[in-house]
């Protein structure tokens, strides 16, 4: 694992892109195929299956370290990362042993086999667990024992993009960029594929479901004119759904998030669109909550999200439609690198030929001057959209965020002046500081709490409001603070909807912080009749 | 009566009418180091350690009326005696031990158990009530020895060095600075200081203290002069354009905190070194059990968790609100304690 922890601290130490670059080049040119595809793995977050549930982990860290239960978790909610906690709380050991980084994985691996032999999670299961896990902490030193740990739980962010990691790949592979990440994307997974098969070899029969990877657009900087003629431009709505692709290979279909996430099974209303479609058709589009030819909010969308089983009244509250907004693949073939012209025109044709009322081409917006379009824009919200996307008639799909040919021209988003009142410590690179905010309005003397925000503001305003948190709690619970009534932020949104789950009432679609007004004192700030209004005016 | 007391404006004790690091303006205060928040300004009479002294005058003043002691000298006011035992923290540090009819207290003030090669290092003192700090009371903080942090530093600084790179290395002015200056291989290059350490150094020279050799950074020093060398300067000079002009470097901080990737990863630093003056969770421990007292008083750090961890143990701790500097991972920029 030498390797792999060289790499790792090495990526952990610089915020340089060349040297995190360097530094995995040299590691794909030293490692073995095997180290080389969990490297992959992991850092397009790919672990291995969860072996030992967090909290047993938990209180084995604790009694490995010989603390009480409770000052782990203090300790925890300090740090704000559980491998973190885990490794630094454990004595202080000397590295001794010459596995490698594949070696412990098929370790942690095995330990989730232990359940095969014994169907349930038996006494005998777990005492074997433990003694592993505490064996394997013993075995390594403190970095390693981290790296250990976040194998095991869960969630890690090493600091290195998908980007980045490609980048580094083709430079050892000699691979083109957009082609590796091509072969990255989909279903993949070390356990079950091989460095080979994965990045070297070509086309194999299991790769119907690999999807392309999206071509993102940044928002607008320049004044719109500038963009040149407008009649080399379209504009559409940005409509706020789920972007996804839709693949149509041997009549099956994949959809994909843009998450890369692969969520076939939670949409199965586009199941009928493989008797519409032909074979080697993929789609670019939008899913979003459609009704009676309207559409519908993303708070309707969103009480699908995160739901396991897709149940029929689900079906029935939140039926959704894909806006087809682009065509990537035309009978099996890549067709990324024609014009946008043309991949409309092709796409306006199969959506025709589909006549499915689950499947709608993204309508243009039409104008001449690009003044035309300041109404449209200030229009968007009648729409639930986010308002227009303009798009080069000449530009190929990239692969990525890419400036040039596609722009985003969001509306200004909502804003409402509101008051902080609990303060919580953040996570990763936020660990001990108090980052993540509940928000609160007047209603009449009371406070009412509305939204959660935790982005918007610099490091240094991050630091005075930590400062202020840490002088004026008035309350602790775990590790969440409230705070005297102080301080007020403009917190700006996207959308607002009626929510029963909030004490509020109301829904933000992603608040955010957007200034901090050091001129306003607490009790100007904005009450529960201004949100009300918003309501009415846009939810 | 107890005999210290936590008042408005100290460590009170009224048999003595004596405080010890007050927070606010007293007329006898006892001080167990130079350390801003421990030495404030304001003072009628100040009681220090004599290698504190020319630093707390250097900082209020060398018209404040100040008398200084050796460790374990005895200073009696009131029948209450006074003496100062090494705390191992920075040069000068004391811990303030203090007794009437056979009754012990101890204020440590700040500490650490690890032997530096420079502080005097840290004594326990049998007592009945030990009063400490806390600052890095979690089990999470486990310092390495010295000897491996350094071995790191040198590594580092000899790998930029190769590179044709400045090394940049932060630590508080008074204190960590000198502890790196000293801890730190003199032969691989030349080591040179900000103005506000350098001032420090000078005072420590002036006392007759050995201290490796440093040149301090000015105009009249060519830039080329800069490269491969090592540059030990406060937190506070990261980001600022007195730093940009010493293009291209590497930049790393020494701090107990550094323990932590949050913080790490936080302030745009190349290396994160751990190396703290306060004392790790098993040096608090250790120190407490040390003193064999029936009572501890927690004063700054990680208060309620490491009293409550105390009196788990059957040691009977109690907290008590002082204006030392306490949840201090994002103020090393005060010239002042971690
Ligand atoms: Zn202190
Ligand atoms: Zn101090």
């Amino acid at each position: 694992m030498k390797d792999f922890v060289q790499l790792f601290t090495q990526l952990d130490q610089t915020t340089k892109t060349l040297k995190k670059v360097a530094a995995l080049v040299d590691y794909f040119n030293k490692a073995n195929d095997k180290d080389k595809l969990w490297t992959i793995a992991i850092l397009s977050h790919r672990r291995p299956k969860r072996s030992v549930r967090t909290s047993l982990l938990r209180a084995w860290a604790a009694s490995a370290a010989n603390v009480p239960p409770w000052l782990f978790e203090e300790s925890y909610h300090i740090v704000g990362d559980l491998a973190e906690t885990m490794a630094l709380m454990h004595p202080n050991l000397e590295s001794k042993h010459d596995k490698s980084l594949s070696e412990w994985i098929e370790f942690i691996i095995d330990l989730k086999n232990l359940e095969d032999e014994h169907p349930t999670e038996s006494e005998d299961v777990l005492a074997t667990k433990k003694e592993k896990v505490r064996w394997a902490w013993n075995q390594l030193d403190e970095t390693e024992r981290f790296i250990f740990n976040k194998l095991m739980t869960g969630s890690w962010r090493v600091g290195v993009s998908q980007k980045l990691m490609t980048r580094a790949l083709a430079r050892h592979s000699g691979i083109d960029e957009n082609t590796l990440s091509h072969r990255l994307m989909g279903n993949w997974r070390a356990e079950t594929s091989s460095y080979h098969q994965l990045i070297i070899a070509t086309d194999p029969a299991d790769k119907i479901s690999q999807p392309y990877p999206f071509y993102l657009a940044y928002g607008l900087e320049i004044k719109i004119e500038e963009l040149g003629k407008p009649n080399e431009w379209l504009a559409e709505r940005k409509w706020d759904g789920i972007r996804g692709q839709l693949i149509i290979r041997e009549n099956q279909l994949f959809l994909w998030s843009r998450g890369e996430e692969l969520v076939t099974d939670k949409f199965p209303e586009f199941e009928i669109l493989t008797e519409v479609l032909p074979n080697g058709t993929v789609i670019d589009g939008e899913i979003i909550a459609y009704q009676d030819n309207q559409p519908l909010g993303f708070n309707v969308l969103q009480s699908r999200i995160g739901r396991k089983n897709v149940s029929k009244s689900i079906l029935d509250k939140a039926p959704v439609i894909m806006i087809a907004y682009d065509l990537l693949e035309l009978n099996g073939k890549d067709i990324r690198e024609s014009s946008l012209q043309y991949r409309r025109q092709e796409l306006v044709r199969l959506v025709d030929n589909a006549a499915s009322e689950k499947l709608l081409i993204s309508e243009l917006v039409e104008f001449k001057e690009w003044k035309d379009l300041l109404k449209e824009r200030a229009d968007s919200r009648k729409y639930h959209a986010e308002g227009l996307m303009l798009k080069n008639k000449s530009g190929t799909y990239k692969v990525g965020r890419k400036k040039g040919d596609w722009w985003k021209w969001k509306i200004d988003p909502l804003t409402i002046d509101a008051v902080l009142l609990y303060a919580m410590r953040g996570h990763g690179r936020r660990a001990n500081l108090y980052t993540d905010y509940t928000f609160a309005v007047w209603k009449g003397k009371e406070l009412v709490p509305f939204a959660k925000a935790y982005s918007g503001l610099t490091d240094k305003e991050i630091n005075e409001v930590d400062a202020f948190v840490k002088r004026n709690t008035i309350d602790r619970f775990g590790p969440v603070r409230s705070v005297k009534p102080d301080l007020v932020f403009e917190i700006a949104f996207e959308g607002i909807a009626r929510s029963s789950r909030h004490k509020s009432g109301v829904a933000l679609r992603f608040p955010r912080m957007f200034r901090w007004r050091k001129d306003k004192p607490a009790k100007e700030a904005n009450t529960l009749e201004d949100l009300e209004k918003l309501l009415n005016l846009y939810g | 009566m107890a005999l210290l007391q936590f008042t408005e404006k100290g460590i009170f004790c009224e048999r003595a009418n004596v405080y010890i690091d007050p927070w606010k303006p007293v007329d006898y205060a006892i001080i167990t180091h130079a350390h801003a928040d421990h030495s404030r300004w304001g003072n009628k009479f100040y009681l220090s350690h004599h290698l504190s002294k020319p630093i707390i005058q250097h900082r209020l003043g060398s018209d404040i009326h100040i008398e200084s002691m050796e460790y374990l000298e005895k200073r009696t006011i009131h029948g209450v005696s006074f003496s100062f035992y090494p705390a191992g923290h920075i040069i000068g540090s004391a811990q303030v031990r203090v007794e009437y009819k056979g009754e012990v207290w101890v204020a440590s003030g700040d500490y650490k158990l690890e032997d530096d090669g420079f502080a005097s290092p840290f004594e326990p003192i049998k007592c009945n009530t030990f009063i400490t700090e806390c600052t890095f009371g979690l089990p999470v903080f486990q310092w390495q020895n010295q000897k491996e942090v350094f071995d790191d530093i040198n590594k580092w600084w000899k790998k930029n060095q190769e590179e044709d790179k400045v090394t940049i290395l932060t630590g508080y002015s008074l204190g960590k600075a000198q502890r790196l200056i000293q801890g730190i291989d003199p032969s691989i290059g030349k080591i040179f200081t900000h103005g506000a350490i350098e001032k420090t150094n000078e005072i420590i020279r002036n006392m007759g203290v050995k201290l490796n050799q440093t040149t301090y950074v000015n105009s009249e020093i060519s830039k080329s002069a800069y490269r491969g060398a090592l540059i030990i300067a406060p937190p506070s000079a990261l980001g600022t354009s007195w730093q940009k002009k010493f293009q291209p470097f590497e930049v790393g901080n020494a701090s107990g905190w550094m323990k932590l990737r949050g913080p790490r990863r936080r302030r745009s630093l190349d290396r994160g070194f751990v190396l703290s003056d306060h004392a790790d969770w098993d040096g608090l421990n250790a120190a407490i059990k040390a003193t064999a007292c029936e009572k501890v008083i927690v004063t700054h750090g990680y208060t309620n968790i490491f009293s409550k961890w105390l009196n788990d143990q059957g040691i009977e701790t109690q907290i008590e609100a002082t204006a030392f500097e306490a949840e201090g991972i994002e103020n090393t920029d005060k010239n002042n304690a971690e």
